[in-house]
């Protein structure tokens, strides 16, 4: 994909800093030096493309991955794909990964002893339709504790990659429930300062698309960075 | 130009379970029907302690662009030409065979030397970082626009070392934090 036209610097508060002490991995993991402001270059206007041949239909299906149905509360997780003036973006590959309904990761490094669900392997993936559209089915993840602080437990989340037009455009995020007790003193949510962009992550509860006797629903629209406004329709709008 | 906006969404960490979702992409070999030679690519990513990082994935992203816009496109098999996922091991090592970077065009008619964007993710990092690899014994480097708004004694954290026995061999480490911190660029 060609030609995103100059990316804006972030809104401050509205994207975490490097170094965020309350976790406390980021404290040797991120940089001191300043970063380097460079223009872009064809490098960075351009990005990968990815081919409906990398997914298959039942890529966004995570209840039914393993030869049987996975357990816990089955959901659909729906919403848009975006760019910074509100268009759809067409044709982004989206990738998750969650822990299960118990609040346990089907990965190696994982200590915590609840139950693995062998139906369960908690990815999926799939590319946004010609209005931006994703949709996921899959299992309510659990909280989970990790060995950031003492007692410290994870609210339940998503996690989402995302690829936009461009490389500049990539984004992972994580997205929350709503009213997760455990948000307000979870120190990764947190990382974000502002109020209103932090709540962004959270989804809401959709009745709309939830399905009567068989899963409720939740949106989550996703905005990325750049525009795909030509330089042509940006010389009519001035 | 005044409309609004809309704000990018929040980035969060990736997180120490991400080949869950991520796996199927890291690793893979570009499409064999390049005309284009390979190299490979060995490093480590380390901690302000010279600890390794166990649990980094690398993106590479560009190189084979053929200073065009064209090659963009997805193989057969769907996997972006000029796209690479990698991920560190136990002991903090990645690995990756790529189609020889090419020069690159800058608008103004210069050449960029050979390089691949490389967007670093981890556990404790709330951002990806993002940086460049270049390839040692280029000559190109010395004209590089970018690595020459880079102070001179912190550009060597971006120039592959070719292997002594095999050219097309090059190591490269990136270090997050402390002394010979890789140098990160922001747009």
């Amino acid at each position: 994909m060609i030609g995103l036209p100059a990316v804006q610097p972030a809104i401050p508060g509205t994207q975490p800093d490097f170094c965020f002490p309350p976790y406390v991995a980021t404290i040797a993991r991120s940089p001191r030096m300043p970063l380097i402001v460079l223009p872009e270059t064809l490098t960075e206007t351009t990005g990968p493309v990815f081919g409906h041949s990398l997914i298959i239909k039942s890529d966004n299906d995570l209840t039914m991955q393993q030869g049987g149905e996975a357990l816990g509360e089955r959901i659909f997780v729906h919403g848009r794909v975006l760019d910074e003036d509100g268009r759809a973006v067409r044709g982004a590959l989206v990738e998750v990964w969650q822990a299960n309904a118990a609040g346990r990761y089907r990965h190696k490094v994982d200590g915590y002893d609840a139950p693995i669900d062998p139906h369960f392997s908690g990815g999926g993936r799939l590319l946004t339709d010609e209005e931006g559209r994703y949709c996921f089915k899959t299992i309510k993840p659990g909280p989970y504790p990790w060995s950031n602080h003492h007692n410290a437990w994870r609210p339940a989340h998503i996690h989402f990659s995302l690829f936009g037009v461009g490389i500049l455009s990539r984004l992972v995020t994580q997205m929350y429930f709503p009213a997760d007790p455990l948000q307000p003193i979870d120190p990764i949510f947190n990382s974000i300062p502002d109020e209103s962009a932090r709540q962004r992550l959270v989804s809401r509860l959709d009745m709309e698309h939830s399905q009567s006797n068989y899963a409720l629903a939740y949106e989550f629209d996703i905005v990325l960075r750049g525009s795909q406004e030509t330089p042509f329709e940006a010389a009519r709008r001035r | 130009m005044s409309f609004p906006r809309l704000i990018p969404t929040g980035s969060q960490t990736v997180g120490p379970y991400f080949r869950i979702g991520l796996e199927y992409l890291i690793g893979q070999e570009p499409a064999n029907n390049s005309a284009l030679d390979t190299i490979e690519i060995r490093g480590k990513v380390l901690d302000r302690d010279g600890a390794p990082v166990s649990d980094a994935m690398l993106e590479f992203w560009g190189g084979d662009l053929s200073g065009s816009d064209s090659g963009v496109t997805p193989d057969s098999s769907g996997h972006p030409i000029g796209f690479h996922r990698a991920a560190t091991d136990d002991n903090g090592n990645f690995t990756l065979v790529l189609n020889e970077p090419l020069p690159t065009a800058l608008g103004d008619g210069r050449l960029q030397a050979p390089h691949m964007l490389v967007l670093v993710f981890a556990r404790g990092l709330l951002r990806h970082l993002i940086t460049r690899v270049y390839f040692g014994g280029e000559p190109a480097n010395a004209d590089d626009p970018v690595l020459l708004e880079i102070p001179a004694e912190r550009r060597h954290t971006l120039v592959a070392r070719p292997d002594a026995n095999n050219p097309r061999l090059f190591q490269w480490n990136v270090i997050l934090q402390g002394e010979n911190e890789t140098v990160f660029f922001a747009w």
